[in-house]
């Protein structure tokens, strides 16, 4: 499974997640990794995208997981979080999915009648992210 | 069913009243209410109503399907006419007025009131979509009457309102209103106007129209209408013409300015074959709309302003928003002139009533004029044009990638003509020494030998003067080295002298540079080199003694560092004459230099190695086994040489076999590949040639050969192969210092465990 969140001011602006069974369970991964990309962003105080954090720390007996995130420059966080069985999946590959992401939030932003911080209804970012996701798994 | 033939416009009409009637938006099934009121409106007394339900088999099938739908219009029309209902004569009448209805098209005045709350006046801002407007203004009291095609048929040149083969009109309700809004002045036009309207829209459609396809085609007329009136107008006195018919819905429709109507029939128009394509009225309409905003038509107007106008539209902002996704081809938050009329198209059209396309249609794409070669995508650009051309917008963005996307895929492929494969950094600048090297490698043969010499060459020629050869190179030796790629292994006196030549100015090189005539003009050059420091050094040295031949080659300091040539050039100077007599002299004073030079007594251990190799494998007191893997390949002996050097030098005899050993496999594969090259020559009589020549141009310093473009090949091809020696022997070096480094480790603690284990041994 797949999950793309995008977070600004820990708030979520977008999720998605491609099983769309037990998106709860997938909600609070996300917000518990919050915590983890706040500590990683104040304590690196350089590189402001840190790209990806690998979260392999939460690996479940059940179900196992990895997260991965991004922030932007302006501190707007993007999270996946991909099954551990999907090893198929690189680093690289995450990266360019977070490059995409990171694109295409620009270009919703870019939109005058986007306002910042309403949740993002773009019929571009759903298409893009669909097909990243479909790719993905 | 009976098959039913239309005619164009009653095909389009009919098409459109089943929109109307299709308020569930199935495009298949009218909905059985909107239908009975439809043939309501048409004035027939119930039981010819009932007697059409049953003739167009709407009651068999329980609903008004398209077809049923269609039947029964025709059969109004027949009705209507004073016909006699009968099935047959759905076909066999002809120019039979199309069906007349009174009722106002309360369906669609219900689907427009949603969009505009107010469709009042509200001055100057943005026009209300049309759609809107214009269906109340029609609901109730319009006539939802189809032009009088009787009137004019062939009305072409009537109506000045409606340019002849414009797009069709869209509907009876479209000029409906404009009847409305000619209140003030085109009423003379009003009655023309129907017939021209229909017409003009049987002509733009030629072919013949499906059900689909009107439906299509219908699209932007509605669109077009309501556009018309997406004027900011103060009430027009609209229904002048129509007995005002109970209106209650009708308040705000008749905002319609009248000024506009010529115009809005005009742009009623919309390119009938393809459904979004703006009208030139309609363009001309949007870009008066876009100098409100931004005076400067080639300039851009800031989103924001762009919002504020657009809200006015009192469309929902997702739908806006989605709008402004749509429109904003470049993605640089602000609208150009084609991409507001995009977007200004898109409103109207979305205001009337038509769903807003997932991307956006060739016709409203913008032209990408600024961005001028990959960018240059027509308005009418094909669909797939639309997903490319935002490709091409990005490389536009960033103008610098595509050469570089250009280069390198160029670089890649003539790499793999190359018989060696060189991990070297290409070079973006194509320059003559790469193609004439990537000449010579494909010949394969003769790289060796004539390169040899011109990779020994010492890097010691100064930058300046390195440089200078290279800039003289232009023109020359490429073309000789292509031309005598061929004849190089044949060839090695050239580069001797050449070699001599370079030695002889290596004293006075840039003085011999200035010598050198300037060069031809190169070649066309090609996008290809490996090595582009050993090119350049080529070219130095080739150049200078080679003078007027040498290809344009863009200077650059040789990569190469300098081998430590001191003691090596002393030797070379022995073999000055680097005539094949020279060798055994040479190869002579390379053993004695392989002590002294513990990096670079390889290339005289190669040298003594390939002399020696036939001679005496023994000479060396290396491991035979290395020796002959030396034998094995030509190549190999070079580092077998330096394994054999490196061993001695460690003085860990009990490295040496250790050492020795799995030195050997690693520069095997290098060696291969100079073995295949090595191969390519046909004797191996070359190979001491070849290192003799090293040696000498190691030692000497740039004397170029300045005579023909082989040597220089050769010269090149040596110089290639050197550096790969080069990076063999740095990584053996390498390897050998952390050996050493392990070994001291296991000293130390050896010692220690000796140390531990002394006291014990004084007790």
């Amino acid at each position: 499974f797949l999950i793309c969140v995008a977070i600004r001011a820990n708030y979520p602006l977008y999720i998605r997640s491609v099983p769309t069974q037990g998106e709860l369970k997938f909600h609070y991964t996300v917000h518990t990794s919050l915590d983890v990309v706040e500590e990683k962003i104040s304590g690196v105080g350089k590189a402001l995208a840190d790209q990806r954090e690998l979260y392999l720390g939460l690996l479940y007996p059940t179900e196992d997981y990895k997260v991965y995130g991004y922030v932007t420059n302006s501190k707007v966080k993007f999270v996946i979080v991909v099954d551990s069985s999907n090893t198929s999946l690189r680093d690289n590959e995450i990266r360019s999915m977070f490059r995409k992401l990171h694109n295409s939030f620009t270009d919703v932003m870019c939109n005058p009648f986007y306002n910042p911080g309403d949740p993002i209804q773009s019929k571009a970012f759903d298409s893009i992210v669909s097909t990243m996701m479909v790719q993905a798994c | 069913m009976e098959s039913l033939t239309l005619s164009d416009f009653e095909q389009k009409y009919y098409s459109e009243l089943f929109l109307s009637c299709d308020v569930d938006n199935t495009k298949k099934v009218a909905s059985n209410g909107k239908v009975l009121d439809l043939f309501r409106a048409a004035q027939l007394s119930p039981e010819v109503v009932h007697q059409i339900t049953e003739l167009c088999g709407a009651t068999r099938l329980g609903h008004f399907g398209r077809s049923q739908f269609y039947i029964a219009l025709k059969l109004i029309a027949l009705a209507q006419s004073g016909l006699p209902l009968r099935v047959e004569s759905l076909n066999s009448v002809r120019d039979l007025p199309l069906p007349r209805f009174v009722m106002g098209k309360n369906e669609q005045e219900t689907r427009h009131t949603i969009m505009f709350a107010d469709a009042e006046n509200q001055g100057p801002y943005l026009p209300r979509p049309p759609g809107r407007v214009q269906a109340k203004k029609v609901s109730a009291h319009e006539m939802i009457q189809p032009c009088v095609p009787t009137v004019d048929p062939q009305p072409d040149t009537t109506s000045p309102v409606v340019s002849p083969h414009q797009s069709p009109p869209t509907s009876p309700h479209a000029w409906r209103k404009h009847k409305r809004q000619a209140s003030g002045g085109n009423v003379d036009r009003q009655p023309s106007v129907p017939g021209v309207v229909w017409p003009p829209f049987r002509e733009a459609q030629p072919g013949p129209v499906t059900g689909e396809g009107m439906w299509s085609a219908h699209s932007p007329p509605p669109v077009q209408e309501s556009w018309v009136s997406f004027t900011d107008t103060p009430p027009s006195s609209t229904l002048p013409m129509h007995p005002p018919s109970a209106q209650p819905e009708s308040t705000t429709v008749r905002t319609v300015p009248s000024a506009m109507t010529a115009n809005e029939i005009q742009r009623q128009t919309s390119g009938y074959d393809d459904p979004w394509k703006i009208t030139d009225e309609q363009r001309q309409y949007y870009i008066n709309q876009f100098k409100t905003i931004q005076a400067d038509l080639t300039g851009l107007i800031p989103g924001s302003a762009a919002k504020e106008f657009f809200t006015k539209s009192k469309l929902p902002i997702l739908e806006l928003s989605h709008i402004w996704e749509l429109s904003d081809f470049d993605k640089d938050g602000a609208l150009t002139l084609d991409e507001f009329c995009a977007a200004f198209h898109l409103v109207v059209a979305r205001k009337n009533g038509y769903d807003l396309p997932e991307k956006l249609p060739e016709s409203l794409m913008p032209k990408l004029i600024d961005l001028d070669d990959s960018a240059g995508v027509p308005e009418p650009a094909p669909e797939v044009g639309f997903s490319a051309s935002p490709v091409e917008v990005t490389p536009n963005k960033s103008p610098s990638m595509p050469s570089l996307n250009q280069n390198w895929p160029e670089l890649n492929q003539s790499n793999e003509d190359t018989a060696i494969v060189h991990p070297v950094p290409i070079r973006m600048t194509p320059s003559k020494i790469h193609m004439q090297e990537m000449e010579l490698k494909r010949t394969g043969s003769d790289h060796t030998h004539p390169t040899s010499p011109l990779m020994a060459k010492p890097p010691e020629l100064s930058d300046e003067s390195k440089l200078a050869a290279t800039i003289k190179f232009p023109g020359t030796t490429v073309g000789d080295g292509y031309s005598s790629s061929d004849s190089f292994t044949s060839d090695q006196e050239p580069i001797s002298s050449a070699v001599n030549r370079q030695r002889s100015h290596s004293g006075t090189s840039p003085e011999g540079l200035k010598v050198v005539a300037p060069p031809t003009p190169p070649p066309r050059p090609q996008h290809t080199h490996s090595r582009s420091s050993s090119l350049d050094m080529n070219r130095n040295f080739a150049a200078v003694p080679a003078g007027p031949q040498q290809p344009g080659v863009v200077a650059f300091p040789p990569a190469v560092p300098p081998r430590p040539l001191p003691t090596q050039t002393s030797v070379p100077h022995g073999h000055r004459s680097v005539e094949v007599d020279g060798l055994p002299a040479h190869t002579s004073t390379s053993p004695q230099q392989m002590p002294e030079q513990p990096n670079f007594a390889d290339f005289s251990q190669f040298q003594a190695f390939a002399v020696d190799q036939p001679a005496d494998d023994g000479e060396k007191p290396s491991d035979s086994g290395q020796a002959e893997r030396c034998a094995e390949t030509a190549g190999t002996m070079r580092t077998a040489k330096n394994d054999v050097q490196s061993e001695e030098r460690n003085a860990t005899t009990v490295n040496s076999a250790k050492v020795s050993t799995p030195l050997a496999p690693p520069p095997k594969p290098v060696r291969r590949r100079l073995k295949s090259e090595d191969e390519l020559r046909p004797d191996v009589e070359d190979l001491p040639q070849k290192s003799n020549v090293i040696a000498t141009v190691l030692a000497t310093q740039p004397s170029i050969p300045r005579s023909i473009g082989k040597d220089k090949k050769a010269i090149q091809a040596s110089i290639r192969r050197n550096k790969e020696t080069n990076t063999v022997l740095a990584r053996l070096n390498s390897e050998l210092q952390q050996q050493l480094k392990d070994l001291l480790e296991e000293r130390i603690s050896l010692e220690v465990q000796l140390e531990q284990l002394r006291p014990f041994s004084h007790l």
